[in-house]
């Protein structure tokens, strides 16, 4: 419990305060983060101490530590606390230097790494326009009184610099109003904009380290991630569906917006999303709006319309008690060069294999469940798992990430190792039970979405190829890298559109010219073949052919 | 009943005024990809369920079109959804979202 608190603790000084997530992105966008959030924060944390210490009377009272220096002028106390004024005026000379950075991504957001942005809407643009001006009013605000109150390098300096025109009394009370109503507007378009981040952040990450999800759209936890979207954009240059512009209202900000907002056109967008996970790993604020859209979805589909009564039919005939078992999967059906390599290399480092689904398969129910059908998948889960579990196999291999991700998270198979194929050639690879030859040729691996972002695989096939020749990089690669276009969490794309984003991934794969496109998704391997330039092969093909 | 040694087929005909536009037309709106298929069969070659039981979406759609509904739910509720079909499809349908649209709107449940 303890190790709890201190972690929420350490997440909310480094996500809401310091924003090390938008840093590691890229460090002027980190910058004007940080330098809004902190130094905003150290200016209300100094100004409450000066309170504390110059005017105790008025501690507690709420609007006196932010007109201050405004009310101490007034009571003509002379202050020397110069170490503050300093704090101070650094503190605002961070908040602005910030706000110049956020009025410069205005026009020209690419240099802070952000090529799209979202567009306001009337509440964000209030919050926004007069957050830009509470600053710099209250810099001239406090400069205007700074030569009867106090100051420090920054307001002193331009108390000298425009000396007639500000020691004129009547030239001080319209800025200090100017301040004073940029301050309220900013709080009273709060709730309407996407600054209500700022407050629920705080609570988002209360409520995550405490192990809390959401099971409805709408529930508390699912609340507090909708209103903690910042609508900061970045998911929208993350998005694979976004490469041509196309289809920029898709993406999880308008997503969010619309669930907010409880329009019914969520579900549209809902159905559109690929759920390669690409949004949620680039999320500064850790929103998982994949798991949002799959809850909206299982919401809409009231009521389960299939049958499956024929599953009883099918017979539990498969042993594999002194064996390792292989599930193919709908997926690598199609492509059964896949299987016929694995089996190869498995006969080579003398394995014995069964093979479950010879007959066909059953769906392992991911595609079914990301559709929203969960009672319908929870069927096929029941048949495959007694299948499984009749067959006495201690491991189970899976040659699709789609099957490998549902299996380790769904089926609760205790006792059995589930790998996917990737990783068990790797092993056998290191473990001696097979050799292979080390040629010239260069490859480059492309990480399927599921095995990837999905199960946290990235390394295991890229010691596997190199073993073989070399590896290459992609533009966009391991978290980053691009959805294939045939993803089964879209319901409503089109052909043209899934062609367009298969097109885009394939861009980022060959820019360093490899020879072969390697993949390890039956699924990718199928959507990139049909458009790619150099031959695409899964992993255990290439391992197959290199056999020594 | 006495066995004459030969037996009669049920009707095959076809009536047209049994199809009900409304849906019919409900369906082509949310997928349009209704109208594009050709009938070639990869979906059913291809189909996971079609191993076990007699899915078979090309039959489906050429039921709709004769307003045969019936028939045709039979034929697609055992669909597993694992989405095959659209990956051999050389119409580039999205089949998957054309099972789950002809299921919500002639299933009734």
């Amino acid at each position: 419990m303890p190790a709890t608190l201190f972690k929420t603790f350490k997440d909310i000084i480094a996500d809401c305060l310091i924003h090390v997530q938008i840093f590691k992105k890229n460090i002027l966008l980190g910058y004007m983060h940080f330098s809004i959030a902190f130094g905003w924060f150290m200016l209300i944390l100094v100004g409450h101490i000066e309170v504390m210490i110059y005017t105790p009377q008025r501690n507690g009272v709420l609007y006196y530590p932010v007109f201050f220096r405004y009310f101490v002028m007034e009571t003509h106390e002379t202050l020397r606390g110069s170490f503050f004024f300093f704090l101070m005026d650094l503190s605002l000379l961070l908040v602005l230097t910030g706000i110049g950075l956020a009025i410069y991504k205005r026009f020209h957001s690419r240099i802070l790494g952000m090529r799209r942005t979202t567009k306001l809407r009337l509440g964000d643009k209030i919050a926004l326009y007069s957050l830009w001006a509470i600053f710099p009013l209250r810099l001239l605000a406090e400069s205007f009184t700074a030569n009867i109150s106090g100051g420090s390098f920054l307001t002193i300096s331009i108390n000298h610099l425009l000396n007639a025109f500000v020691t004129n009394p009547d030239h001080i009370l319209p800025v200090w109003w100017g301040y004073s109503w940029a301050l309220g507007l900013f709080l009273f378009a709060l709730p309407f904009s996407r600054y209500m981040h700022i407050p629920t952040e705080i609570l988002l990450i209360v409520l995550r380290n405490a192990g809390i999800k959401s099971s409805v759209s709408r529930d508390g936890y699912a609340e507090s991630e909708i209103y903690s979207c910042s609508r900061c954009g970045i998911c929208i240059d993350a998005c694979p569906m976004t490469s041509k512009k196309r289809n920029i209202k898709f993406s999880s900000v308008y997503f969010i917006r619309l669930l907010r907002r409880r329009s019914t056109e969520s579900l549209a967008t809902a159905d559109k999303c690929l759920m390669c996970n690409k949004c949620v790993d680039a999320c500064p604020v850790g929103i998982d709006s994949t798991r949002l859209k799959l809850l909206k979805r299982q919401e809409m589909h009231v009521r389960s319309r299939t049958d499956y009564e024929y599953l009883q039919s099918i017979e539990n005939k498969i042993d594999a008690t002194d064996s390792v078992l292989y599930y193919a999967g709908c997926m690598t059906h199609l492509t059964p060069a896949i299987y016929k390599s694995l089996f190869k290399i498995l006969k080579s480092a003398n394995i014995k294999y069964t093979f479950l689904d010879i007959d066909g398969s059953i769906c392992c129910g991911r595609p079914l469940f990301m559709s929203g059908d969960k009672e319908s998948a929870k069927e096929l889960i029941n048949k495959n798992r007694e299948l499984i579990r009749s067959s006495g196999c201690k491991t189970l291999i899976l040659s699709c990430p789609i099957c490998y991700k549902f299996f380790k998270e769904e089926y609760k198979l205790d006792g059995i190792d589930i790998v996917h194929h990737s990783v068990y050639i790797n092993n056998l690879l290191t473990s001696g039970n097979i050799k292979l030859h080390k040629g010239i040729g260069s490859f480059v691996f492309h990480d399927p979405c599921e095995l990837g972002r999905g199960s946290g695989i990235y390394n295991e096939p890229r010691e596997l190829l190199s073993a073989i020749g070399i590896v290459k990089e992609a533009s966009q690669e391991k978290n980053l890298s691009i959805c294939c276009g045939g993803s089964l969490g879209s319901l409503t794309l089109s052909f043209s559109e899934r062609e367009q984003i298969a097109k885009s991934s394939l861009n980022s794969l060959l820019t360093n010219n490899p020879d072969k496109l390697i993949t390890a998704c039956p699924l990718c391997l199928k959507s990139f073949s049909t458009y790619n330039t150099i031959p695409t092969r899964d992993i255990a093909q290439i391992v197959s052919e290199n056999l020594i | 009943m006495i066995d004459f040694g030969y037996s009669l087929t049920s009707s095959s005909r076809i009536s047209l005024d049994n199809i009900n536009q409304k849906k019919l037309k409900k369906i082509t709106a949310v997928e349009p990809d209704f109208l594009k298929c050709m009938a070639c069969g990869s979906c059913a070659a291809s189909c996971s369920a079609g191993n076990f039981t007699k899915v078979n979406l090309r039959m489906v759609i050429l039921l709709l079109n004769r307003g045969m509904e019936k028939e045709a739910i039979a034929l697609i509720e055992g669909c597993m959804l694992c989405g095959k079909c659209t990956l051999v499809c050389p119409r580039g349908i999205n089949t998957r979202n054309l099972i789950i649209n002809i299921l919500k709107i002639y299933k009734e449940v």
